[in-house]
């Protein structure tokens, strides 16, 4: 193969053929994500709504007034909130958990199968579906406040502004573990069994063998297990939307995707929806950098 | 590792983009030719199973009579709300020629859009749209003067009781104490004391900007005599009649005479409340389940029933600027809108056709159905949802007030309603 030169040749590098397999892709990224993503910018500094084609609109730069609007709004700030205590609790609910499950089916117990099964059932299964379990679970007569008598809150779970959300992030980590079991059953398969026999030969119980081999062993996975988990929940809507009829009580389990809709879509301001969208996107991109410095770190 | 860094936050920006991304886009037509223009339409009609049956028949009754305008009618596409998806379909220029399933809520959204065609454009527009309706056309008007909406039908609120309860409770289930806030009150209680049901009644306590009007909305109209949520660009709400509107719900739920947490069915099919607000589409669902009764909502002092104004829960025909045989779909909403096809609407589904005096227009349904009797009178006073700009933003500002202080006792309800007024009318105020 002759060397290419000028700018084709360095677009396409030394092996052309690669450029052609990873078009597809590339096309599929640019139209799914990136278009959006840069229509989304637009949007957000212009005065912006959705027209019916033809209609001709004045669509002014409006520089940052659509992100002032959406900080003063009180709504938006508490999602923003909302969304944080969502993280808190089940990103490291998800990775310990998931691990934990993750390590106990990769070894030899009983009806391995069914608990596999039976974890990942609730992942692929849609949240409209479940939501009416849960629902029957946590109401202030339902299964959890009959166990608990007396102890139970009141204002019950979802309608107490204080729990609505730490509930709220019970459900979707429950909900998706069955997911993230599997990727720690996947990376577990890569611990070599020599470190867990010479951890033995140096005298390691089965903690000190899990913290010292398997949670080393397991990191890129647990990197990967975060930056999922912090992703979708930064991205959480139908949960709220169908536990708590719109974010309530009183906006306390409010998302700001939930908040975007509203904005957005119900309300014809996609302006402002974008705005927060945009907002949304480099705050978890910020998290998401922090969670792979401190998380993704060599030992 | 420097990579790995980049993938992780390109993976993040990705994933989370989706969620901020929407798109629009712009072309053309021809307004005054289309409005002319004849051929083959497409309607969609709601969800309703009572209301495709109409929709089938009107369209074929129209087919046989017009082989060369040939009307295609389909169901809403599914969405989160019917309102999502015509808005959707408004953007992207495919929405149908006439949608028998508006809500007047979203007409002044899907006008700013440039979705909706004026009806006064049309020959002797304007005259059909007034003489079908009457004076209560005027609460459909737009702003800028014109109707981009044929009022179709209401449902006028009410409050629908189930008799077994009211009789387990000891109470008169024929002219049942449900007229003043005092003497529902002492019902409620009763019911709940009795272990008639869980609750005396059930509204969603949930945060959508709709909610209001089955709670809130049907009894403020009834306080004020038949005023509306926003008038002349001010809003109502705070007044003497609406706080008195909430301070009756806000002893409601404070009392746990109604549920703060969302339920999942229909609690007044179940038996979970006694008592039920809303309109008499309900009553096919509550057939061969519930005995039941029904009677004006509450007001302060109690109002006799021919005084009692309620929220109308009107949905209404528009057409979509996205039509190109205008002319067709003109005549097809006049057809559809006749006395005869109204008269076949209401025989279908017990909703009202949105007309003066509906109860004499149809009296051999009126004869062969009295229960319904009662909704027609009522819904000669009803008061629809204000046509302003931001009028769904103005209803979830609405709603959030009403929910922390109402519902959840977080504030105070005088203040909450004080606290909305300002935003509402700045909304109400932009074009």
């Amino acid at each position: 193969m002759s060397k290419r030169t000028g700018v084709l040749g360095k677009v396409l590098g030394k092996q052309p053929i690669g450029s052609l397999f990873v078009t597809p892709y590339v096309v599929f990224l640019a139209a799914v994500f990136a278009y959006p993503l840069g229509f989304a910018v637009y949007m957000s500094f212009h005065d912006y709504f959705f027209t019916a084609p033809g209609a001709i609109v004045e669509r002014p730069f409006v520089g940052f007034e659509n992100y002032a609007t959406m900080l003063s709004d009180p709504a938006v700030r508490r999602s923003f909130v909302n969304v944080g205590i969502f993280l808190l609790i089940n990103v490291p609910l998800t990775v310990v958990l998931s691990l934990l499950l993750a390590y106990a089916l990769n070894g030899a117990v009983r009806w391995r199968g069914f608990f596999r099964v039976s974890y990942y059932v609730p992942y692929v299964t849609a949240s409209v579906a479940v939501v009416g379990v849960w629902l029957f679970l946590f109401n202030s007569n339902g299964l959890v406040n009959s166990v608990l008598g007396p102890l139970a809150p009141d204002p019950s779970w979802l309608v107490n502004s204080n729990l609505a959300m730490p509930t709220v992030a019970i459900y979707v980590t429950w909900k998706q573990l069955g997911f993230f079991i599997l990727l720690y059953l996947a990376a577990l398969q890569n611990v070599s069994k020599d470190l867990y026999e010479a951890a033995s030969m140096d005298g390691a119980g089965r903690i000190k063998s899990f913290w010292n081999v398997t949670v080393p062993g397991v990191r890129p996975a647990t990197t990967l297990v975060v930056l999922l988990a912090t992703v979708t929940g930064a991205n959480l809507f139908t949960e709220p939307y169908l536990l708590t009829g719109g974010g309530g009580p009183d906006g306390a389990s409010a998302s700001p995707v939930l908040i975007m809709y509203q904005r957005g879509i119900e309300q014809g301001n996609p302006d402002i929806g974008a705005a927060i969208g945009v907002l949304l996107v480099v705050g978890v991109l910020i998290l998401a950098l922090v969670e792979r410095r401190f998380v993704g770190r060599e030992n | 590792m420097k990579r790995r860094k980049v993938t992780a936050a390109l993976l993040a920006l990705g994933l989370t983009g989706v969620a901020a991304a929407c798109g629009g886009s712009d072309g053309g037509g021809d307004a005054d030719a289309a409005a002319q223009a004849k051929g083959e339409i497409t309607v969609w009609l709601s969800n309703n199973a009572e209301e495709v049956a109409w929709g089938k028949q009107m369209v074929a009754a129209w087919n046989a009579a017009h082989p060369e305008e040939k009307v295609t009618a389909q169901e809403i596409p599914t969405g989160k709300s019917s309102e999502e998806v015509i808005g959707a379909a408004i953007t992207a220029g495919n929405a149908p020629c006439l949608i028998f399933n508006t809500s007047p809520a979203s007409v002044s959204q899907f006008q700013k859009q440039g979705g909706l065609v004026a009806l006064d454009g049309f020959d002797g527009g304007k005259e059909y749209v007034e003489s079908r309706t009457g004076k209560v056309a005027e609460q459909y008007r737009s702003t800028d003067g014109k109707y981009y909406q044929l009022p179709w039908k209401d449902n006028p609120v009410m409050i629908f009781y189930n008799k077994k309860a009211f009789a387990k409770a000891g109470i008169d289930t024929t002219k049942p104490p449900l007229a003043t806030y005092d003497e529902f009150l002492a019902t409620s209680r009763k019911l709940v004391a009795a272990k008639a049901a869980k609750f005396a009644i059930y509204p969603a306590p949930s945060n959508e900007f709709y909610q209001s009007w089955f709670d809130f909305y049907p009894l403020f109209a009834a306080e004020s005599g038949g005023k509306q949520l926003v008038a002349d660009g001010k809003a109502q709400f705070a007044s003497d009649e609406g706080k008195k509107v909430a301070g009756f719900w806000r002893t409601m739920y404070a009392d746990k005479l109604a549920s703060q947490e969302k339920y999942t069915g229909d609690s007044f099919v179940d038996g979970t409340a006694a008592m039920a607000i809303v309109g008499p589409w309900a009553v096919a669902t509550y057939k061969g389940k519930v005995e039941w009764g029904a009677v004006p909502v509450p007001t302060s002092a109690g109002k006799p029933a021919n005084e009692t104004y309620t929220f109308s829960d009107a949905k209404n025909v528009a057409m979509y600027s996205a039509c190109k045989n205008r002319g067709t779909a003109w005549e097809v909403l006049k057809f559809a809108t006749s006395k005869e096809q109204d008269g076949k609407l209401l025989e279908a589904t017990g909703q009202m056709p949105l007309r003066d005096a509906v109860a004499t227009a149809y009296p051999e349904y009126f004869q062969k159905n009295p229960d319904y009797q009662q909704f027609a009178d009522q819904a000669a006073r009803t008061v629809e949802v204000p046509n302003v700009p931001n009028s769904i933003t103005i209803w979830q500002t609405f709603r959030d007030a009403y929910s922390k202080s109402v519902i959840f006792g977080q504030e105070d309800p005088g203040a909450a309603l004080d606290g909305a007024v300002q935003k509402v009318d700045q909304l109400a105020k932009q074009s």
